[in-house]
């Protein structure tokens, strides 16, 4: 108990940057998930083939070698100057974007052909069928599997530890440098991951109920 | 699909297994060394060491001593991709070995890297470590120390072309690069310097970051630094005013005083014989740091 | 292409806009490459020194033995987590409640915390207590990459094991005890089969990503490939610059390609499970996610074809 309260300050530091690290790197593999999708469903091959790759490569490496060439090859070649932090963001992001990319084109997949064929035949537009007939259905399919992947996100985070950002491994780190007993250290980092993990697992449900709807 | 997939990769470790198989050009790999070769010596090895030490006892019954060491620190602890050690701490390292009995070929080397060698050491992984350690209270709590061997002073590396940096009182705003739990890097983040701090686990990430412009300046002990900038003479440089004082020893295990002691009188001896001068002058007296005698008697606890 | 959920087959003029949509898209693509390969070129990754590192007898000893390294921590974190799955799945459904709890404790213990947390507190641990254990050299890393795997593996393993099982139709195990078959006999003979049968893809997929986390050893300085490769590149200087680039390439090329072959396998015998008639549905051969959805997985596959529900840890 006292580990908790005299290391209260680390503690809260590496709760937050877990934190902040794990919405960061969501946001942006959302966006760049959805995106990757469009270009796998798409009727134009190049960009079908990008996604394709995309996926196939990022999914099959290594997090840790994503970080490697997140922090030792991007900077060197694209962007000089970039912050730990965003680097971090980045290769979370880049990773966790394929599976959202599977998720969201599985969720697609799911609303039957017929359904966007009587939309064109009632005279519906592109977007118009895309967003009142494919939309609100594929979403309602994707929501549970993107709890288990930001859940998944969260506990990836901890990578981002060794390379120079301040986040719960950090502190498990710190603590057992300084000759702490690690049962204890793990514990209360388990637990910090525990409210985390919970908390998205509940929002999620959360969502999920409010689209559920009677069929 | 899936069938192609295969082949392609079985194709590519197949194409890897074969190139691995057919051997390949010795020697080491890369750009040859700039400050020339470095040396390394020959100790005359002692017989029949009685030690009332746990740890040399252990070492002696497994005929093997491990010591652990730097990898990646040229002209200091370095490692080659032939698999060959080099430079002054594994020169200290191999003469420290030899008076406890142990020959070159029973010396087993084992890479353990600054953010891990508190662990390392007080959990008995290493029987004793040489690898820039520099010597200080907080640690003393958790490791025993022998020394110190050599006085080094936290300095910066910055780019060649670099201008504002002129010492550490020009960080304040710049990136500074160090390894997690280093004394310099504690010292420069002070408000007193004010430098932003990145922290990785290798001193060679640190550099990488500074080639690419990731960071703007470096910071560990002058010793190594010089080792770096003595390897790119054309893209790198120390700017040459220490600010700290790191005395350097070699890690134990704490309890073990008979250890301690026994490794203190193998210092002070290869000190008093010229071995320490010889070693030094042909590995870090290399890359440009002058020849200073350690003082001595040693300190004992 | 044929028509999808969001078009319509083309038509004259659809068929010429995606036309040139396609020369632009590939425009595009290859833009993107080339300019990387130039910036690679510009700072000179691809100059015959830095390629040549790869003909030096060190250097490839040094990958293989990284290679080797990783193969063979993988290999036995496989098979304890696959055998600690199948005691934890067991267990979760067992009849008495206090197994029932701490196998579902364990479960849930260690499939919330990251793996790399629980693989540096064993290695702690195991450092501590390491002449006790008889731990020798590289034991204490080795075990607490193993043990970590397994550890958190097994509970992702046995959660499949659990869907697995329970996607046996009930009729089976009534029948089963009906003949007379005791518990153990119904678990191990009809159940169990049947389960990893239709499992099978998942577990291979949640395979791969063992294969994938072993280089978590990375960060306990373990020397597996990763941190072989690494340490070549730190400790090489070509042309004043160290060889991350073609390091990087080389390794990460080795890595999918053994994660693909190993995706690939599960793909075939997904394939291969669509053509038995047990009645059971086998699992799309997709990496499941932190698979506590196991059962979820199969609930979505049913509509949503190749489910993409998937992650590693």
């Amino acid at each position: 108990m006292n580990l908790l309260f005299d290391y209260f300050p680390e503690f809260r530091e590496g709760f937050l940057g877990t934190l902040s690290l794990t919405a960061a790197s969501a946001a942006l593999a959302l966006i760049l998930g959805i995106v990757m999708a469009g270009f796998r469903v798409s009727p134009i091959p190049p960009l079908r083939a990008f996604g394709t790759a995309w996926v196939t490569l990022l999914r099959n490496t290594p997090l840790t070698l994503l970080f490697l060439i997140a922090f030792f090859v991007i900077p060197q070649i694209l962007f000089p100057g970039t912050s730990p932090y965003k680097l971090a963001v980045g290769a979370l992001g880049c990773y966790t974007s394929t599976f959202i990319c599977e998720a969201v084109r599985s969720g697609i997949s799911t609303v039957p052909i017929g359904q966007a064929e009587a939309a064109r035949s009632l005279g519906m537009t592109f977007f118009q069928t895309l967003r009142m007939i494919v939309l609100p259905q594929a979403t309602r399919t994707v929501i549970p599997p993107l709890s288990s992947i930001f859940i998944a996100l969260t506990k990836n985070s901890a990578i981002a530890g060794a390379f120079s950002n301040t986040e719960l491994f950090n502190v498990s780190k710190l603590l057992n440098d300084k000759g702490y007993p690690t049962g204890w250290i793990f514990l209360w980092i388990a637990l910090a991951y525990l409210v985390i993990t919970l908390a998205i697992s509940g929002l999620f449900r959360l969502l999920e109920r409010r689209m559920e709807v009677a069929r | 699909m899936s069938i192609r997939k295969t082949a392609a990769a079985a194709s590519v470790v197949l194409a890897l297994a074969a190139t691995a198989a057919c051997g390949g050009k010795e020697g080491n790999a890369g750009d040859k060394p700039k400050g020339g070769e470095v040396i390394s010596g020959k100790y005359t090895v002692a017989k029949d060491v009685k030690l009332d030490s746990p740890t040399l006892k252990a070492a002696q019954k497994r005929g093997k001593l491990i010591i652990g060491a730097k990898a990646d620190q040229p002209y200091l602890g370095f490692e080659d991709t032939t698999g060959k050690r080099s430079g002054f701490d594994i020169e200290i390292a191999k003469m420290v070995a030899a008076d406890l009995g142990f020959s070159e070929d029973q010396i087993e080397f084992k890479t353990v890297d600054s953010n891990v060698r508190e662990t390392s050491i007080s959990k008995g992984q290493v029987d004793y470590y040489v690898g820039t350690y520099t010597i200080n209270d907080e640690r003393k709590k958790q490791v025993g120390f022998a020394g110190p061997y050599y006085v080094a002073g936290a300095d910066l590396l910055v780019r060649k072309d670099e201008k504002d940096i002129t010492g550490p009182e020009s960080v304040k705003g710049k990136k500074v690069c160090s390894i997690v739990g280093s004394t310099p890097l504690q010292e420069i983040k002070k408000s007193k310097y004010g430098a932003k701090t990145t922290e990785l686990g290798k001193y060679s990430l640190c550099v990488k970051q500074l080639l690419d412009g990731q960071v703007d300046a470096v910071t560990t002990d002058d010793a190594i630094l010089k080792g770096y900038a003595a390897q790119r003479p054309s893209k790198l440089k120390v700017v040459g005013k220490p600010f700290t004082k790191e005395p350097y020893g070699i890690g134990m295990n704490k309890g073990d005083k008979a250890l301690r002691d026994a490794i203190t009188d193998a210092l002070e001896k290869h000190i008093k014989n010229g071995d320490y001068k010889k070693a030094y002058e042909g590995t870090l007296g290399k890359s440009g740091s002058a020849y200073v005698a350690p003082e001595t008697p040693l300190p004992r606890y | 292409m044929s028509a999808s959920v969001l078009y319509d087959a083309p038509g004259p003029k659809a068929r010429i806009r995606n036309r040139v949509y396609s020369v632009i898209g590939t425009l595009a693509v290859l833009g993107l490459i080339a300019f990387i390969v130039v910036r690679l070129n510009d700072k000179g990754q691809f100059a015959p020194e830095m390629w040549d590192i790869f003909n030096y007898a060190g250097v490839r000893n040094d990958i293989v033995d990284g290679l080797l390294t990783t193969l063979q921590v993988f290999a036995v974190a496989a098979v304890l987590s696959l055998a600690l799955g199948v005691v934890l799945a067991v267990g979760r459904l067992s009849d008495h409640k206090a197994v029932r709890w701490f196998a579902t404790g364990f479960i849930e213990l260690f499939r919330s915390i990251p793996l790399l947390i629980t693989i540096y507190a064993l290695w702690q641990i195991f450092l501590t207590y390491k002449n006790d254990l008889g731990f020798a050299g590289d034991g204490t890393e080795f075990w607490a990459l193993v043990v970590g795997l397994a550890v958190y593996n097994g509970s992702v393993q046995a959660e499949v094991l659990r869907a697995g099982i329970n996607s046996v139709p009930k009729g089976q195990r009534e029948a089963a005890y009906a003949l007379g078959m005791r518990k153990t006999q119904v678990m191990m003979t009809i159940l169990i089969p049947q389960g990893v049968r239709a499992m099978l893809p998942t577990i291979i997929s949640q395979l791969v990503v063992t294969l994938k986390d072993t280089s978590l050893g990375y960060v306990i300085t373990y020397q597996e490939l990763l941190y072989q490769v690494q340490q070549i590149a730190g400790n090489t200087v070509v042309n004043d610059d160290y060889p991350y680039v073609p390091l990087i390439i080389v390794g990460g090329a080795i890595y999918v390609a053994l994660c693909m072959a190993l995706s690939a396998l599960a793909t075939w015998i997904e394939r291969r499970g669509r053509r038995a008639k047990s009645g059971i549905a086998v699992a799309p051969a997709e990496q499941p996610i932190a698979a506590g959805d196991a059962l979820d997985v199969i609930d979505h596959s049913e509509v949503a074809g190749p489910a993409g529900t998937a992650t590693k840890n």
